[in-house]
């Protein structure tokens, strides 16, 4: 086999790759992906304005470029929010807004959070 | 002895007082009311009208603290109406931040005023309220939805040219200011931002 049809081959095995699924959760179990503190708090602040800077987010949520980094990431990989990047004049900008897959998924968050509470106090 | 762990409610509670806390910080004053704004515009307008050019007497000056008085009571009410209608909490961090930086020009502006009557500045007192207020509306919109401080800026600019114009443009001056700038923003920020 030529090194094209075998490139061709391994496209076609990825293209067919079906994601893994999420493991299946119980009624008061949390989305792991918010509950961490730092992603929580991303995820809280763009739920109230229509985008943030990496900077504006970093002041808010008093912390490092390095972990801020990280985490958004790992919300950007669940396409719980959307990063643009553009330039103002020479300097890079990034920002940030969250997606309908985000704000449904903060929604049902606090929406397990609320069960929680409301089954402690049963 | 080891310590009972803690009841996972109580990290709830917690993590709930955080997401509030954030955002609050996080979140802009959005009760700025656009009608409020209209009517405000409307009376400024109608008080030129009436007042005239700045002529120097303590009448022309009455007209317009009665203007600013109605204009604090639409202020006050439009704003409390918002506030209820869109669920945004004038007790909130966001509402106390937007008026502890509006407030502080507006203090200034109750100081100079009879400052420039007592030194028979009156003529200039165009300049002095628009940029004073302009101020407060720049700094307080720092904490609102983007269009504030651009009425803000709008104003200020006016107040400028206030204290540069001949006298007698004046009262055109604040009708453009007070009235046209309070009109045009508050159609679009009742557009907008919901009322």
């Amino acid at each position: 086999m030529g090194r094209k049809s075998e490139a061709r081959s391994l496209k076609s095995e990825v293209r067919n790759l079906k994601p893994e699924a999420p493991p299946k959760r119980g009624p008061l179990d949390l989305d792991r992906l918010i509950h961490e503190r730092l992603r929580l708090g991303i995820v809280s602040a763009l739920a109230v304005n229509d985008r943030l800077t990496f900077n504006d987010l970093k002041r808010l949520l008093r912390t490092t470029d390095g972990n801020l980094s990280v985490h958004a990431r790992k919300l950007e990989d669940a396409e719980y929010i959307a990063c643009d990047k553009s330039f103002d004049g020479r300097i890079p900008r990034t920002e940030f807004r969250i997606t309908p897959a985000g704000r449904r998924a903060f929604e049902k968050y606090l929406t397990h959070m609320e069960a929680i509470i409301k089954a402690a106090k049963a | 002895m080891a310590a009972r762990p803690e009841p996972i409610h109580a990290h709830v509670i917690d993590d709930l007082r955080f997401i509030r806390e954030t955002m609050e910080r996080a979140g802009a004053f959005t009760a700025v009311p656009g009608w409020g704004g209209v009517a405000m515009g409307i009376s400024a307008v109608g008080t030129a009208i009436i007042s005239g050019p700045p002529d120097n007497t303590t009448r022309w000056v009455a007209v317009w603290l009665i203007d600013a008085v109605v204009a604090v009571a639409i202020a006050l009410v439009s704003t409390a109406w918002k506030s209820r209608t869109s669920g945004v909490p004038l007790s909130g961090v966001p509402a106390l931040r937007f008026g502890l930086a509006y407030a502080p020009p507006l203090v200034a502006g109750m100081v100079l005023t009879p400052v420039f009557v007592t030194m028979g500045l009156m003529a200039r007192l165009p300049g002095c309220w628009l940029l004073l207020y302009g101020t407060a509306v720049t700094t307080g919109g720092a904490f609102s939805v983007r269009i504030v401080p651009i009425v803000g800026g709008g104003c200020m600019a006016r107040g400028v040219v206030g204290f540069v114009a001949p006298a007698p443009w004046g009262h055109w001056l604040m009708a453009a200011g007070f009235g046209g700038l309070h009109i045009v923003f508050g159609l679009i920020i009742a557009r907008r931002y919901g009322g």
